[in-house]
């Protein structure tokens, strides 16, 4: 009761600002993904809409003082429907489009007359051509790409002189473009990519990783650290303890390079976690932080413009005075060559976070947080 | 033992002022001895003791038990509790209304403010701020208590008569700690993302002017203020910058920032002892309090406390 009458009184009290709606979008395309040795870790129902609600009750809790409405509409795309009409439709009603679907789809949504002077969020996809040769202007990316990811972890495994290393790696296309990343990122860094093996088993690991997984690594060379690039976590969760020789693990699996993990819990972090727990009854992941940290980013925009005007919101993202607080230590920000989000990329493993990138040592001339992804002389984009 | 602890105490009346300081990770708070500056007392507290204020009379110390959801009422000559307030969910900073008697308390996880009568022990009223509230501050004659919250990014204006905001101003990035200084005419809120402090005047509520901070070899991400106290006088601002690790002094009169001084790890909160010569700053992950002469503005020593030390308060001894 004492609730409601308050929730009156703020209302009365915010009465003289111009009210402004601010619809936004939500679009999945449903992926059919291949089966996984271990059911353990399904994919949550709602990841990534989780997050963007999230998101939008923070944006609605500001706007509540400010006059500024925002409502989110989800629309979710099965494998076998029209993923571009779905598209059309959202454009047709808001500019501001959050997207969780694969690359191609990605660029041909923002390629379509509609999206022209929109405002898309990639929130789903890490490919690194998005952020490259394949980017678009009115495409922004909260996701961190594969390479800002792997550059996370080469920084971590320098820092600790862990330098040379081994690769396995899975068949699956987002594998491959993940042991991409890391051969490219190894390099970077100054380390020893030596011996990489592919995972063609067929044989059920939950049964035989333990006579299996000795002889599979036994002939890696040297390595002080072993990769695993497993981003369906197929196979990679039987390696750990089962190796030759006895090494750490990390990539996919062991110390992993992510936008979230539920075991984020400094610089106010531990606030984030459990309000996303209390709406969704799971932890958060990177999918729910990036949708999250799409809305805010509208919503941040809107409070500081007072305009729901998408070119207006647009600039003022990729502005100087842009600057979203992530969780995260640092101020997070847009980089103007390629519109991802730039932000510390956290390196955790089961129980704890063992390291946030940019570690200390790794300087830039601009922000250190430009040391990990492409920067803007490694970019080929140009569309921005 | 005890018994004769508390003979040597009984004979010594000469009792320095202390310092005390609750740990965030180790549920205790420690009392420092502002002469021999060292720590003389370690007091188990609720879980994650936070924000810290004593009554007027110093008879009574306010613990924010955060993760007990609870204020905890201490008898600082014991250290025992001596009963729990009514404080909504998660408690994480408040202030003492300038009556003695309500307590303006910042839910950090339910974007609300919840008002306590310490002598009933009751709610009288809870408003709806922003998300993540947690500064808070009242103005000397008592009119306006203000809330801050870290993700809506503003300051809230509440008007005591009437437990209700009357206005609400955007300040930068994660807003974490607020004052009201020189009688009461100016507002200042830190942002600790947005690295500055936003100076208001109370009249208008409208922005005056903004203090930045810039340390030598740190990178302008990592200057984060955060809580701040006033010099007597209110002439000069003692802020601490977070995981910069330093202290800047701002004179208020001008608004520059005169003088950085080297702390220990993530310095968070702070006091005076009674003539204000001396400050004490809480540096969460080192673990420990940073001593500072005032007049010559440096460090003196490092007291180890428990972990994670996060508010500090003065109690006077005589």
């Amino acid at each position: 009761m004492r609730k409601t009458i308050i929730a009156l009184a703020l209302w009365g009290a915010t009465a003289a600002s111009a009210e402004i709606d601010i619809p936004i979008n939500y679009l999945h395309q449903i992926v059919p993904q291949p089966p996984t040795l271990s059911n353990l870790d399904p994919r949550p129902e709602q990841l990534g809409i989780d997050g963007a609600s999230l998101g939008l009750a923070d944006n609605l809790t500001t706007g509540g003082f400010l006059g500024h409405k925002y409502v989110l509409t989800v629309t979710e795309v099965a494998p076998d429907d029209d993923v571009i009409a779905a598209a059309r439709t959202a454009l047709a009603s808001s500019p501001y489009l959050l997207i969780d679907a694969p690359a191609d789809t990605l660029t041909t949504i923002a390629d379509l007359p509609e999206a022209e002077g929109a405002l898309l969020f990639n929130t789903a996809s890490a490919d690194d051509a998005l952020r490259d040769d394949a980017c678009r202007a009115n495409l922004l990316h909260t996701l961190p790409s594969y390479a800002m990811r792997t550059d996370a972890l080469m920084q971590a495994l320098q820092k600790r002189r862990w330098t040379d290393l081994a690769l396995i790696e899975g068949t699956h296309p987002t594998d491959r473009a993940f042991a991409a990343a890391l051969t490219t990122s190894a390099e970077k860094f100054g380390l020893t990519l030596g011996s990489r093996k592919e995972w063609v088993f067929d044989a059920d690991m939950r049964r035989n990783a333990a006579q299996e997984v000795p002889l599979f690594t036994q002939d890696l060379r040297d390595h002080d650290v072993l990769l695993i690039a497993d981003e369906l976590h197929d196979f990679g969760r039987y390696i750990p303890y089962n190796t030759w020789e006895p090494r750490p693990i990390a990539g996919s699996e062991g110390l992993v390079p992510v936008a979230w993990s539920r075991v984020v819990e400094q610089w106010g972090a531990a606030q984030l976690q459990s309000r996303f727990t209390d709406l969704a009854d799971r932890p958060m992941q990177s999918q729910d932080y990036a949708a999250w940290a799409a809305i805010r980013t509208i919503g941040e925009a809107v409070t500081r413009t007072n305009t729901a005007d998408p070119a207006t919101l647009r600039d003022f993202i990729l502005g100087d005075d842009f600057e979203l607080g992530g969780f995260k230590g640092r101020p997070l920000s847009y980089r103007t060559w390629n519109g991802q989000l730039r932000q510390p990329i956290p390196l955790v493993h089961a129980s704890a976070l063992a390291a946030q990138a940019p570690l200390d040592g790794f300087l830039h001339q601009r922000t250190e947080l430009d040391t990990l992804g492409l920067d803007q002389p490694e970019s080929s984009c140009t569309a921005f | 033992m005890r018994a004769l602890l508390a003979l040597s105490l009984l004979t010594t009346p000469a009792l320095a002022d202390e310092i005390w300081v609750t740990n965030e990770k180790d549920d205790t708070v420690s009392v420092i001895d502002v002469e021999t500056l060292e720590v003389i007392q370690t007091y188990e507290t609720g879980e994650r003791p936070r924000g810290i204020t004593f009554s007027k009379d110093f008879s009574r110390l306010y613990i924010c038990a955060s993760d007990s959801d609870t204020v905890q009422v201490m008898d600082p000559t014991t250290g025992k509790i001596l009963h729990e307030l009514p404080s909504g969910e998660d408690p994480e900073q408040f202030v003492l209304h300038p009556n003695d008697r309500h307590l303006y308390i910042a839910n950090e996880d339910d974007a609300i403010t919840t008002v306590v009568d310490t002598e009933t022990r009751e709610v009288i009223a809870q408003i709806n701020v922003g998300i993540e509230p947690e500064g808070m501050a009242v103005s000397p004659d008592g009119k306006i208590a203000i809330t801050t919250s870290e993700t809506t990014n503003m300051a809230h204006w509440i008007d005591t008569d009437t437990q209700q905001l009357f206005a609400n101003t955007l300040v930068d990035s994660r807003p974490r700690h607020a004052e009201f200084i020189k009688d009461g005419s100016e507002l200042w809120v830190s942002a600790e993302i947005g690295g500055t402090i936003s100076v208001f005047d109370v009249e208008t509520q409208a922005e005056t002017t903004k203090i930045d901070f810039e340390v030598d070899g740190v990178h302008p991400d990592r200057v984060q203020p955060v809580g701040f106290e006033m010099t007597e006088g209110d002439t000069h601002a003692f802020v601490a910058l977070g995981p910069s690790n330093h202290v800047a002094v701002v004179n208020a009169a001008t608004y520059e920032v005169e003088d950085y001084i080297l702390v220990g790890r993530r310095v968070w909160h702070m006091d005076f002892n009674a003539d204000r010569s001396l400050l004490f700053t809480t540096n969460g992950v080192s673990g420990d309090v940073t001593v500072i002469d005032v007049a010559e503005r440096r460090a003196l020593k490092s007291i180890k406390v428990g972990r994670f030390p996060w508010g500090a308060a003065f109690r006077p001894t005589d």
